[in-house]
């Protein structure tokens, strides 16, 4: 079953094909007269060649080598890996959404934007926020527009010298990558000993230089940060702006609203939170939800009603930051997100958060004997470990990770957030049944107790996976980060 | 409806092994102000079944486009989608797993992605290829944010006929980092070279063109790129994937960044999205790439395999100084790509190229007969072009819908002018019949 899978481009044979295209049905014109030799294509893209069925068994032979979410639980911390609804992907496949046009007079496509509307309203509810732009294509996309915003807005102020964004030493890498690409200087801000945000340290670092802090809450180590309040303040005080970053907000549906903790911006990971597949790394959605104060910097175009109901595309924003993609966002994730949301109500939204959260801490206790619980209070919907222990005996949490493959388990999240050491993030989502999580409790304690008789036998792992553990320094030691024919990868290898 | 499979005694049995009586003392951090003391303000849930309804009724609501028969293009087109495709990209082990981090269980992912970047590699001409970017517009952005980190200067050239959207995206990244964008002005609907020339100093990092162009011209490569190169600046293609089983690629004219938008591979329109951008450069740029590459290392047993890789650059290791903030990608709108290409092959880029120019000259030269329609500008052209008639191009496109058509966008769409003016492009899915026919209702819209 795990045989190796030759690529595309070691398969197929020459003038073999998988599709036909129709005939030319109209008088042709002559290529070499309208188009000018210089332009045209010397040799053929050298493309595979292969027939359907080719292709096919091909693509079910890999996908037969790929832990998902419907295989089995997938308890990657951060991420939400959480059942994605069947029913949501018939309605984004329905011709009526995915056959449009962007650029299809707007009378054609009210029911896209009667849906984005309406999406807008629910994201906003949710937050406890007023407007949105469901433009961003994925979290980190949110927050870079976010920042744009929040620079306009004290640009807008005269205020251009604030130029430091807060953020915690355990926030996702993004958050500090956004911030630089939205030109900003980030200022670290240390964890307390209960996991938040030292209020001390950002009363200390606010100032007329604040252009704001970015947040995750619960935060990276799954804990909600308690003092959000003063922190909001204080940030407020000194005139910036709060960002919260959504990746975690499968916790708080309906429990607890960050536009009420005293955050000005917010995106959502519609790809986590609201069960939108994660398509092997993408596609999601990260539309961001917005003060009042802040509206009217959103990009164009909003989806806006007329008095007699009718929706339209409003592209005229004179203060609008500009645009950070083309057309209007992931429509296709926007679709599954809408029927997520409609599908459960406020009461199933809030069952979400509530059994999200309920399982991480049933996991938690059951693992608490066996590893390091580095901040020991009742988690959110995921909780850190720290396999510090398992490391005096030799044996890294990467090690743990690849042993976990052989239970035929995906890993937790590893090595994230940065504060805690050997990190071990899980977080087994609402949809997890309880004999799953049991499973994954049970395989962990294993591996705790392999540690301590046969270390070898982890350190070495994974041993039933298609390959071994595979070499990642040498790969980028030595990248080979596209196929080449033979001939030609000998010439190249010459030459370096 | 919602997908929580815990019955009430395996919760209880949950909250025992906890060691609390009920669901809420798990909540008990958040502070009691902040709590929401009512219910969220949402439509009550429905069931699979009244959900459908509701979501058929909303579909119900737009035209689609097996109803219309498209004639729009502008960055999003209706080519063919072969059925394979969805059969691939809804094998539920790729679309529910998310980036590849345990490389050992997710090897189906990681080889797809492998193969896709040789794939945008051989249809550009270049060397590498990342993993996917969220879209052409934001590829075009990140493609002129190497070629500042590249030559350590702060202002790019962007042509003036780049899709508008695309400058925008350029234009709103770049000024966030403090670089200056400067556009390049059009003559006859192309580059205007002597244009370019007087622009060009040696603080310019790059050039981008988008070839062909938002107009549908072919544009002159070849000089762009030698005179921005010789001013010390990079140049930056954004190509339509399509046009490359015609045109020459990127990598033979001197390109040092490619860029685009993949939508044309193998993915629906759906309303301009999920769609993937794509970016390639010269081997001496591999680590100035956004987002994520995959690689092939062996295992211990010399086994091949594949690996996320070069992350030294990303934002999780990296983080304010990663090449780029991206993480989630757009990998499942990419796996379409890759189906898409091995599918077609190297005949079918090629057939779809023609056929597509085919279409769109038959499509011209028909139009060009009506008194009423006008081409402002006479460029060699792939598979769009522009017309002009005396009626606003809005009104236009709303009396060819009422004929059954899609045209566009118009200019006042992308917020260009004359707004008599919009787009029309015609793809190997148009029929002689169709373009016939749409002809008709052009002269017929336009001659009321
Ligand atoms: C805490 C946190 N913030 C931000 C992000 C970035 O989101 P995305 O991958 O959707 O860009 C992630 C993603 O994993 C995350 O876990």
């Amino acid at each position: 079953m795990f045989e190796a899978t030759p690529l595309l481009f070691e398969s197929g044979a020459p003038g073999r094909k998988g599709f036909a295209f129709p005939p030319c049905d109209v008088p042709e014109t002559s290529i070499h007269e309208a188009i000018p030799p210089e332009f045209l294509r010397e040799e053929p893209a050298p493309l595979p060649e292969l027939s359907e069925l080719e292709v096919i068994r091909h693509y079910v032979r890999l996908s037969r080598k790929n832990y998902a979410v419907d295989v089995g639980i997938y308890p990657l911390g951060s991420c939400t890996m959480k059942y994605n609804p069947k029913v949501n992907e018939e309605a984004a496949d329905l011709p009526g959404f995915k056959r449009l046009h962007p650029y299809q007079p707007e009378e054609t496509v009210q029911g896209a934007l009667e849906l984005m509307y309406h999406l807008e309203r629910f994201l906003c509810e949710i937050a406890g926020l007023d407007r949105a732009s469901l433009q961003p294509s994925a979290g980190a996309h949110g927050e870079l527009l976010g920042l744009m915003l929040i620079k306009a807005y004290h640009a807008s102020r005269g205020e251009e010298g604030r130029d430091e964004i807060l953020i915690p030493d355990s926030a996702h890498g993004t958050n500090p990558a956004s911030a630089a690409m939205c030109g900003y200087k980030v200022v670290e801000i240390p964890s307390d000993e209960r996991g938040g945000m030292d209020v001390k340290e950002v009363k200390r670092r606010v100032g007329p230089k604040t252009a704001g802090l970015m947040l995750t809450n619960p935060n990276t180590l799954g804990l909600f940060d308690e003092n959000i309040a003063a922190i909001a303040q204080a940030v407020h005080d000194a005139g910036g702006l709060l960002y919260y970053d959504g990746a975690n907000a499968n916790a708080i549906l309906g429990i607890s609203r960050p536009g009420d903790m005293g955050f000005d911006i917010v995106h959502f990971n519609l790809h986590k939170t609201f069960s939108t597949p994660h398509g092997g790394g993408g596609p999601g959605a990260g539309p961001i939800a917005v003060t009042k104060e802040l509206a009217p910097f959103l990009p164009a175009p909003t989806v806006e009603r007329r008095p007699d109901g009718s929706f339209y595309l409003e592209r005229h924003r004179p203060q609008a930051v500009g645009r950070i993609r083309s057309f209007y966002g992931n429509f296709g994730v926007l679709v599954r997100a809408y029927a997520y949301i409609r599908a459960h109500g406020p009461e199933g939204l809030r069952r979400v958060s509530e059994h999200a959260v309920l399982h991480a801490n049933y996991l938690m206790r059951r693992l608490a004997p066996y590893f390091d619980l580095p901040y020991d209070r009742h988690c959110k919907h995921e909780f850190v470990l720290s396999g510090k222990r398992q490391k005096q005996r030799g044996v890294r949490t990467t090690d743990i990770a690849k042993r976990l493959l052989d239970y035929g388990i995906h890993a937790p999240t590893i090595y994230f957030p940065l504060i805690v050491d050997e990190a071990i993030m899980i977080e087994p989502t609402e949809t997890e049944p309880l004999e799953a999580l049991d499973a994954f409790a049970e395989a962990m304690i294993q591996i705790a107790q392999e540690v301590e008789r046969d270390p070898e036998t982890v350190k070495s792992a994974p041993h039933r996976t298609p390959v071994g553990r595979l070499d990642e320094a040498r790969a980028a030691r030595r990248p080979v980060l596209r196929w080449r024919p033979p001939a030609e990868d000998t010439a190249a290898t010459q030459e370096r | 409806m919602d997908y929580i499979p815990t019955t009430p005694e395996q919760r209880d049995h949950m909250l025992r092994t906890i060691g609390v009586d009920s669901v809420e003392e798990l909540f008990a951090d958040i502070p009691e102000t902040l709590r929401l003391k009512r219910r969220l303000d949402l439509p009550q849930g429905m069931t699979e079944a009244e959900l459908l309804r509701h979501m058929r009724e909303l579909a119900g609501k737009n035209r689609h486009l097996d109803e219309l028969v498209c004639f729009a293009g502008g960055g999003a087109y209706d080519h063919i989608v072969p059925a394979a495709v969805r059969t691939v990209i809804s094998r539920s082990e790729f679309y529910t797993s998310y980036t590849p981090y345990q490389a050992e269980i997710t090897q189906g992912v990681l080889q797809t992605i492998f193969e896709y970047q040789t794939l945008i590699c051989q249809l550009t001409g270049m060397d590498v290829a990342n993993a996917s970017l969220y879209d052409g517009a934001s590829a075009a952005a990140e493609g002129m944010i190497i070629t500042c980190a590249h030559t350590g200067r702060s202002r790019v050239l962007v042509a003036e006929t780049c899709h508008p959207e695309y400058r925008q995206v350029v234009e709103t990244y770049l000024r966030h980092q403090g670089i200056a964008v400067d556009t390049v002005p059009a003559r006859e609907g192309v580059i205007d070279l002597e244009a370019l020339d007087e622009r060009l100093e040696n603080d310019v990092a790059g050039l981008l063109v988008q070839h062909p162009n938002f107009f549908g011209h072919l544009e002159p490569v070849r000089e762009a790129g030698e005179t921005v190169h010789a001013a010390g600046g990079l140049f930056v293609v954004s190509v339509d994937p399509i046009s490359l089983g015609l045109l020459a690629p990127p990598g033979s004219y001197g390109a040092d960044v490619a860029v685009g938008e993949g939508q044309s591979l193998g993915n629906h329109l759906s309303f301009g999205g999920p769609y993937l951008g794509f970016l390639a450069v010269r081997e001496e740029l591999v680590r100035r790439i956004p987002g994520r590459i995959v690689g092939e290392t062996v295992d211990a047993q010399g086994r091949r395999g594949y690996v996320l890789t070069l992350q030294t650059r990303e934002q999780h290791i990296r983080r304010e100084r990663a090449t780029s903030n991206i993480c989630t990608n757009q990998a499942l709108n990419a796996l379409a790509a890759s189906a898409y290409l091995a599918l077609i092959g190297k005949e079918g880029l090629q057939e779809v190229a023609r056929l597509s120019f085919q279409k769109a000259h038959y499509l011209a030269s028909r139009l060009e007969e009506s008194s009423k329609v006008r081409r402002p500008w006479q460029q060699p052209y792939f598979k769009e072009f522009v017309i002009e008639t005396d009626l606003p191009a809005t009104e236009l496109q709303s009396r060819l819908v009422q004929e059954g058509f899609v045209a566009g966008p118009a200019f006042s769409q992308v917020g260009l002018a004359p707004e008599t003016a919009l787009i029309v492009c015609a793809t190997e899915a148009r029929t002689k019949r169709e373009i016939d026919r749409f002809v008709e209702a052009v002269t017929h819209a336009t001659g009321r």
